[in-house]
């Protein structure tokens, strides 16, 4: 399968598990083509560990086109490696160049703790969207398209911010280890709709307050995770929760 | 916990003490440099005076003077606190990181120019807050415009409150535009204008509190 002309060193992260601590392991690998995917070079890694009897590396991954959020490696000091807006599945090879050093890393955060390997837990995330970001709407025959009239800008804005895929880059890039884009995102994504506003104020206070509890770190707007975001949420988002939040606790009259 | 009290313990909630005592900082920052201005009457300090007799004898002001100090031990504690929290929440770190590709060197050092600056204040609160405190309970005359020219005659005096400028004024081009945002004021129109004036702000405050020493060293200002 190797079919190019490609050689590299790669210095991946290995971990037996959440206990036991990791290091640095370096593999050479030759012959890579430049239009393989960056997974698609682990596999070819992983295919030669095997033969050679060793462990695989382990790695998540899922739709291996970009909208799953699943891939999660810290290339090079940056998540999803040096390219803007692409997930890893959507780095490819060209993006190194030949006798390139390229070191691999699972996100690392308290709130992320490594299974094992380059794949660590994200179920904080799940925990945060369990805590309030949802519609309690009842079920039954979907709506007539434009029942109720939303502005345009305002759609945009929802739809833009529903593009979280919930990959955590933002929280792997953040100094502080911050979730504050991703819950943002989901708290802006339903703030914005008008479906979303009678659980407003509530949801804003009960996923900060998992957010917190989870272990997450405090923003302190640099920026980063904007730029790193494979999906661009922008900032506008953690501004709108900022001033929802300060609604919710000084001017609502709901305790959460 | 009350609903209100949780609110200010919370991430966000001390984020907006930090945002509020920044911009309550930077208020008297404005005052603070429009009276320095005055010394550039270049009237051997007469006017100058003036304001420094008032801003230290009267009543109002030393009120205000204890928000102020209650402002900076705030805007002081949090930071520690938030800081604590954020290297809590990232126990390992990374053997290879590369911030510079996505944030600017001030904005990730905020904790480390917040320092110096203080470093900066203790010596400055030595040299022109005190002797005032001193003679405003001894009730003796005191000329704050002589107390500049005797201390700003030493080199390295003025080395270090030029670095401590420039401290302030990195501190100053996040902390101006990132407690907007904190404070959750992000607008289309208005988030351009306030970065914009963020930045002079950054740029204009610390240049004319750095022409203070540098007049009175080179002799331009007696």
């Amino acid at each position: 399968m190797s079919t190019g002309n490609m050689n590299l060193t790669l210095q991946v992260w290995r971990q037996k598990n959440s206990k036991s601590a990791g290091k640095l392991v370096d593999y050479k690998l030759s012959e890579i083509s430049p239009d393989m995917s960056f997974l698609e070079m682990f596999d070819v890694l992983n295919e030669q560990l095997i033969t050679k009897g060793e462990e695989p590396v382990v790695f998540d991954h899922d739709c291996r086109e970009g909208i799953c959020g699943m891939c999660s490696m810290f290339i090079n000091g940056q998540p999803h490696g040096p390219k803007d807006l692409v997930t890893t599945c959507q780095l490819h090879m060209r993006s190194f160049k030949d006798g390139d050093t390229i070191v691999v890393e699972p996100w690392r955060a308290k709130a992320f703790p490594v299974i094992k390997d380059l794949a660590v837990d994200r179920s904080a995330f799940d925990r945060i969207i369990a805590s309030g970001g949802f519609v309690s709407v009842n079920t039954g025959n979907a709506q007539d398209a434009n029942a109720l009239p939303i502005p345009k800008l305002q759609a945009d804005a929802a739809f833009e911010a529903a593009a979280c895929i919930g990959c955590g880059a933002c929280v792997a890039t953040c100094k502080n280890a911050s979730a504050m884009l991703f819950v943002s995102a989901k708290v802006s994504q339903l703030a914005l709709l008008p479906q979303g506003q009678p659980e407003r104020y509530r949801r804003v206070q009960s996923m900060v307050a998992q957010m917190d509890e989870e272990g997450f770190g405090n923003c302190t707007n640099t920026g980063a995770c904007e730029a790193e975001c494979p999906k661009g949420i922008s900032l506008e988002n953690i501004a709108r929760m900022n001033r929802d939040y300060f609604t919710a606790k000084f001017a609502s009259e709901e305790e959460v | 916990m009350s609903s209100l009290s949780k609110a200010f313990t919370s991430s966000i909630g001390r984020k907006y003490v930090m945002g509020l005592t920044g911009l309550f900082l930077i208020t008297f920052l404005i005052l603070h440099v429009s009276i320095n201005a005055l010394i550039f009457a270049n009237d051997g300090g007469e006017t100058f005076n003036i304001a420094a007799n008032f801003m230290s004898h009267n009543i109002v002001v030393r009120i205000l003077e204890i928000g102020l100090f209650a402002g900076i031990i705030l805007h002081i504690i949090q930071a520690v606190m938030l800081t604590a929290q954020n290297n809590a929440a990232r126990p390992e770190k990374y053997a290879y990181n590369k911030p510079q590709a996505n944030s600017k060197w001030y904005s990730r050092s905020m904790g480390l120019l917040g320092t110096l600056i203080l470093m900066f204040l203790v010596l400055h609160l030595y040299h022109f807050w005190w002797p005032t405190k001193v003679a405003v309970f001894s009730h003796e005359e005191h000329n704050t415009f002589h107390g500049i020219v005797a201390i700003f005659q030493e080199l390295w005096v003025v080395v270090v409150y030029i670095l401590g400028v420039i401290s302030l004024g990195y501190h100053l081009l996040h902390g101006f535009q990132s407690s907007f945002q904190t404070m959750g004021w992000n607008h289309r129109k208005w988030t351009p204008v306030v970065r914009t004036i963020g930045i002079w702000f950054s740029i204009i405050v610390p240049i004319i509190f750095a022409l203070m020493p540098i007049s009175v060293y080179l002799g331009w200002i007696s």
